[in-house]
């Protein structure tokens, strides 16, 4: 237990050291969400723009630290032969690997709870609010976009990892229904989207926020046919060193 | 700081008939060797000789294509967990996070290996208490060389290995690094170095182990290397008949460059005697004269051919 709070005490520091990290786990969510509910610019309808908008940026503030966060720093970490130096330490990958995914759940919380008070001051409605399913949603996103995260990190070296990380989650920012409804983008593209799980998990959670979500049924099964998927294929490809 | 360690000569590192493959390159072929409790090994042999391949094997890192390895009795692949707490290991590229400070890192290392108390100390150690609060990307190469060393010592290894350990640091830094693995000698460690610089290890190792092309060509303490490894050079202006003087010597001699020579084989006195004598007869003044045992690099030389690489 002791191993574990000192591994988990380090990858908070390092992470929370890293500027570039908090812009991005906790800077673009933030400003997105601000800067689209005070100005009238997306296609909502009748929906409140932060209403629309909490799920999504929920959604991407999860993509953000399990995928972009964990992935990079741990592409990094392999490049600087970081996992491997720990390797020969009594830590273990057991401890270490928890250790990570234990720094993903402290982000997020903190992630959850300045996004959910930032859209509560903006005026969001928060009645239709369900605690359970949003939590299972964001666990369930957060296996998905660890997994492909960490398929990434274990296979790429550093700065493509990089790129590849942030090429990635720029293309699920855009076809994830996190800044505009799925209806608005065209046939091909939509049909395309619907099956990401950056689209699935913003639909569970605009269901379980607020109540209006699209297909949460279908949604559910996409997210979860990619967390299996994402957790294999990080399990299979990710090397150490 | 460093406790006593038991069992000072016994065998601590023993390899057997290891052979590593990368893919469809050899890395190790079929090399063995002992390194003992209380000595300095150097592992010595130019980049891409099999060092380091050899060293990952010992650690834990990497599987043996064939043969066997043991550390401290224990197999680095199926006991590396019990092996983890008795050794320490110092990365040819020190394996840390360019934003993490020191103070913090050496505070953390020590958690790990359940020694917290030894923080303070091993920070005066390595002589860095002046940048406990720097991060690793901002230190000079000699700081972090030791920052690497301090992280090795965090468990109180009995054995250590260290790859390059004074690779691309200062004079001050070399001495402070040269005299903690005289102190973890000193305490009983085996200390087990691999480096390509040969005057180093020629400074600080007990036992030698010459890698090239993968394979070890030479093993012993320094002595037994240098044994038969002794010549005498010269200088001359004039131009000597080799032949002549080798029969007269009864040591081959050979050509440096167009004025230096080398008797080799010996560093007799009455050699440098008949040299001059034979030298005088000729008419011919011989000068800068100096006998005795080869220089590690000269020994690596000829025992690899001149081929470096």
């Amino acid at each position: 237990m002791k191993l574990l709070r000192a591994q988990l005490g380090s990858e908070l520091r390092v992470l929370l050291r890293n500027g570039e990290q908090l812009l991005l786990i906790v800077g673009i969510p933030v400003l997105l969400l601000t800067f689209f509910s005070a100005v009238d610019l997306l296609p909502t309808g009748d929906v409140a723009s932060v209403d629309f908008l909490l799920p999504g940026i929920i959604a991407l503030a999860v993509m953000s630290t399990a995928m972009v966060s964990l992935g990079i720093a741990t592409g990094f970490e392999r490049s600087y032969n970081v996992l491997k130096r720990l390797g020969a330490t009594p830590l273990g990958i057991p401890r270490l690997i928890l250790a990570k995914a234990l720094s993903v759940v402290v982000i997020e919380i903190g992630q959850l709870v300045l996004l959910v008070g930032v859209a509560i001051s903006l005026g969001a409605s928060t009645s239709s609010l369900n605690v359970a399913t949003t939590l299972t949603a964001v666990v369930l996103g957060t296996l998905v976009f660890s997994g492909i995260g960490l398929t990434l990190a274990g296979r790429l070296r550093g700065e493509v990892n990089l790129a590849a990380q942030n090429g990635l989650y720029l293309v699920l920012l855009l076809l994830g229904g996190i800044l505009f409804p799925l209806a608005e983008l065209p046939g091909a593209l939509q049909t395309m989207a619907r099956v990401l799980p950056s689209g699935a998990l913003a639909d569970i959670l605009r269901e379980s926020l607020t109540g209006a979500g699209v297909s949460a049924g279908s949604s559910w099964a996409i997210l979860l046919v990619w967390a299996v998927i994402a957790q294999i294929s990080a399990a299979r490809f990710f090397r150490w060193s | 700081m460093i406790l006593p360690a038991p069992h000072t000569n016994a065998i601590a590192v023993e390899v057997e008939g290891l052979t590593v493959r990368h893919g469809f390159t050899l890395a190790v072929d079929n090399v063995s060797f002992a390194a003992r409790s209380g000595r300095v090994t150097a592992i010595v042999g130019p980049n891409g000789a099999g060092k380091t391949s050899t060293i990952e094997v010992c650690e834990g890192f990497s599987r043996a294509t064939s043969g066997s390895v043991r550390v401290l009795g224990l197999d680095p692949q199926k006991q590396r967990a019990q092996l983890n707490k008795r050794i320490g290991v110092m990365l040819q590229d020190g394996g840390i996070y360019p934003t993490a400070r020191v103070g913090e890192l050496i505070r953390h290392y020590c958690t790990l290996f359940g020694n917290q108390r030894l923080h303070t100390e091993l920070l005066n150690l390595v002589g860095l208490n002046h940048v406990v609060n720097t991060t690793y990307r901002r230190l000079s190469g000699g700081e972090k060389q030791r920052l690497s060393l301090a992280l090795a010592l965090a468990n109180n290894p009995d054995v250590i290995f260290l790859d390059e350990p004074t690779s691309g640091i200062d004079v001050h830094g070399r001495d402070l690094i040269r005299s903690i693995i005289q102190q973890l000698r000193d305490r009983g460690c085996c200390v087990i170095i691999a480096t390509h610089e040969l005057d180093e290890a020629e400074r600080f190792a007990d036992d030698i182990i010459v890698f090239h092309q993968s394979k070890i060509v030479a093993s012993g303490t320094l002595d037994d290397l240098r044994a038969n490894h002794e010549e005498i050079r010269f200088r001359t202006s004039l131009s000597i008949d080799i032949a002549s003087l080798t029969r007269h010597l009864g040591f081959e001699v050979r050509m440096v460059d167009r004025e230096r020579y080398i008797v080799d084989g010996t560093s007799n006195p009455e050699v440098i005697v008949a040299l001059t004598g034979w030298a005088k007869d000729h008419g011919m003044s011989i000068v800068d004269v100096a006998a005795g045992s080869r220089r590690l690099d000269d020994v690596f030389r000829q025992l690899t051919g001149g081929d470096q690489q």
